[in-house]
C-alpha cells in the first residue's frame, strides 16, 4: 500500500467532486431547462453556465463546499485499513489548502471555525465493513442550505404509505426555495430514527434516474417525484414544473409500532465522485 | 440589453425597480450573513453602505500575495436575516439586497420605508458569480468572524443576473407564488389521497 497515493487520490476526489458535476445531474439539468419557461428558465441556464465556469476553471461549484461526507465500504482484509481514517482527514486538510475549500467547520458552543474542515467527528465518515480485501469510498460533500431541509417524521403506522406521501410531499414543498431546487430527494422508510436517516442519505448516491430495483419502491418513486414537481415551486423556487430532479427511496423493516420517515435533500448541485482501492493498491477514481 | 446599475445606486433609482426585472450590477457589493448583520448592527459600518449593494454571501477566498481571492461565491440562505434586516436597512441603507429564497413582510415593509429592493441570484451558482468579482478592496472582521461570515468588500462588474422578488411598492413575488402553491397542493393532496 502507498499511503501518499491513496491520500492524493482521496484529494482528487474531493476536487473533482467539488468542480465537475457528475453527467446524469447534467443531463436532468438539460432536460428540466427544456420544460419551463421564463423566470424557471433563467434559473436553470444560470446553473449550466455555472457547471461549466466551475469545470473549465476546476473552481469549486458552488461557494458553500458542504461538510466533507465519506461513505466507506471497506473488506475486512483490506490491508490499509488501519490508516483509512487517518488518510481521510489528511486528505481533507489538503483539499482545504489546495483546491480551496471553505473553512465549513464550526465549535457549536463558542462557534470557532477550525479552519480545515477537520473536527470532532467531521469529516463525517460512515463506515461499512465488508468482506473482501477492497475498498470503496463514495464522496458526498453536503452544504448546509439543503441539509437543513433534512426532517424526521416517526409516523403512526395506521397511516400507511398514503401517510408517508403526504410528509415526503408536504415537508419538501414547505421547504420552497431553500434547499436550491431542483435537487434529488432522499427517502428513508422503515428501520428506526436514524436508520432512516441514513438510509435517506445513502440513496442520494445513486444517479439521477435510476430507480428502486423492487417495481412498487420504484413506482413510489415516480409518483413522488411527479406530485412534488405538480406544486408550481419550481426552479430555486421562483415557480416552475421542476421542483425536484428526482425521488430515491430505501426502506428497512420497521418497528410493529414505528413508521419512521427520514428525508434528506440534496440540492442541484448534487457533487459526488467515486475512489475504488484494490489490496494491491491499484487506484481508481470516478 | 441588459439593464445595469452602477453604485452608488439612488433611492430613485431603486424605487423605479419592479418585481420581475432582471438586472446586473457594477461597482461595490459587500458580503454579510448572520454574524456580520450582528455586529455591523452593534459597532457599526467600517465604510460607507449606502447606495451599495449587500450580498447575503459565505465566499471561499484565498490568499493571493498581499490581497485576496475570491475563488466561489454563490449566495446563501436570506431568510436567516429576516430577524435584523429591517434594522440593517434603516440604518445603513443599502439599495439591493442580494441573495436567495427570499424574505418575510418586515425586510418587505423596511424596503418600501427606504426604497430598495431583494433580488434573487441562482443558488449554488459560486464559480460564476466569482467571474464577475474582479477585486477585493477590503475584508472586514475577517479574523473574529472567520472566511465565511467576514464583510468582503467586493468590486464587481455587471454581476446577475438577478431577478427582482421584492421592490419597494409592497410587491413580493414569494406571495404571489405562495398563493399559486396552495392552489396546486389542493390537487396535489386529492390525488394522494385517491390513490390508496
Amino acid at each position: 500500500m502507498n499511503y501518499d497515493e491513496i491520500r492524493l487520490a482521496l484529494v482528487e476526489a474531493i476536487r473533482k467532486a467539488e468542480t465537475i458535476l457528475p453527467q446524469d445531474v447534467v443531463v436532468a439539468i438539460e432536460r428540466a431547462r427544456e420544460r419551463e419557461q421564463g423566470r424557471g428558465r433563467v434559473q436553470l441556464d444560470t446553473m449550466l453556465s455555472n457547471i461549466a465556469a466551475a469545470r473549465e476553471g476546476s473552481i469549486p461549484m458552488c461557494q458553500d463546499t458542504g461538510i466533507q461526507t465519506f461513505i466507506v465500504r471497506v473488506g475486512a482484509e483490506f490491508p490499509g485499513l488501519s490508516s483509512l481514517r487517518g488518510l481521510i482527514v489528511d486528505a481533507v486538510r489538503q483539499a482545504t489548502q489546495e483546491i480551496p475549500l471553505r473553512p465549513n467547520t464550526v465549535h457549536p458552543f463558542t462557534g470557532k471555525n477550525t479552519g480545515d474542515n477537520v473536527g470532532e467527528h467531521v469529516p463525517c465518515i460512515t463506515w461499512e465493513l465488508v468482506a473482501g480485501d477492497e475498498c470503496v469510498i463514495d464522496l458526498l460533500p453536503k452544504g448546509g442550505g439543503s441539509e437543513n431541509c433534512a426532517a424526521l417524521g416517526m409516523l403512526c403506522p395506521g397511516v400507511g404509505i398514503t401517510g408517508v406521501k403526504k410528509f415526503v410531499v408536504d415537508h419538501i414543498v414547505g421547504c420552497a426555495g431553500k434547499p436550491c431546487p431542483p435537487g434529488i430527494v432522499g427517502v428513508g422508510i422503515g428501520g428506526g430514527a436514524d436508520l432512516s436517516l441514513k438510509l435517506a442519505k445513502l440513496s442520494l448516491l445513486r444517479p439521477v434516474g435510476s430507480r428502486h430495483p423492487e417495481a412498487n419502491v420504484a413506482s413510489l418513486e415516480e409518483e413522488l417525484r411527479d406530485l412534488i414537481n405538480d406544486s408550481g415551486i419550481g426552479p430555486m423556487g421562483l415557480g416552475g414544473k421542476t421542483t425536484c430532479l428526482d425521488v430515491h427511496i430505501e426502506y428497512a423493516h420497521r418497528h410493529p409500532a414505528s413508521l419512521p420517515v427520514g428525508i434528506i435533500y440534496q440540492c442541484w448541485s448534487d457533487r459526488r465522485a467515486h475512489v475504488h482501492i484494490t489490496a494491491d493498491g491499484r487506484i481508481e477514481v470516478s | 440589453m441588459k439593464r445595469t446599475l452602477t453604485t452608488p445606486i439612488s433611492e430613485q433609482e431603486a424605487r423605479d425597480l419592479h418585481v420581475g426585472d432582471v438586472i446586473y450590477i457594477t461597482g461595490t457589493m459587500f458580503t454579510a450573513r448572520d454574524e456580520a448583520h450582528l455586529t455591523m448592527l452593534e459597532h457599526g459600518a467600517p465604510f460607507p453602505v449606502e447606495g451599495l449593494a449587500l450580498y447575503h454571501c459565505g465566499p471561499v477566498a484565498k490568499k493571493d500575495g498581499d490581497g485576496w481571492r475570491i475563488v466561489s461565491a454563490g449566495p446563501t440562505t436570506s431568510a436567516r436575516m429576516e430577524m435584523f434586516e429591517d434594522r440593517f436597512l434603516e440604518k445603513f441603507l443599502p439599495r439591493v439586497i442580494v441573495g436567495k429564497g427570499g424574505m418575510g413582510e418586515k425586510t418587505l415593509a423596511a424596503l418600501c420605508k427606504v426604497g430598495a429592493v431583494y433580488t434573487h441570484y441562482t443558488g449554488g451558482a459560486g464559480a460564476l458569480a466569482a467571474r464577475a468579482i474582479s477585486d477585493v478592496t477590503n475584508v472586514h472582521w475577517l479574523s473574529e468572524l472567520g472566511i465565511p461570515e467576514a464583510v468582503w468588500v467586493l468590486s464587481v462588474k455587471e454581476f446577475g443576473p438577478l431577478t427582482v422578488t421584492m421592490d419597494s411598492h409592497g410587491e413580493s413575488l414569494y406571495d404571489t407564488l405562495n398563493k399559486n402553491v396552495r392552489k396546486n397542493m389542493q390537487l396535489v393532496h386529492e390525488r394522494i389521497e385517491r390513490r390508496e
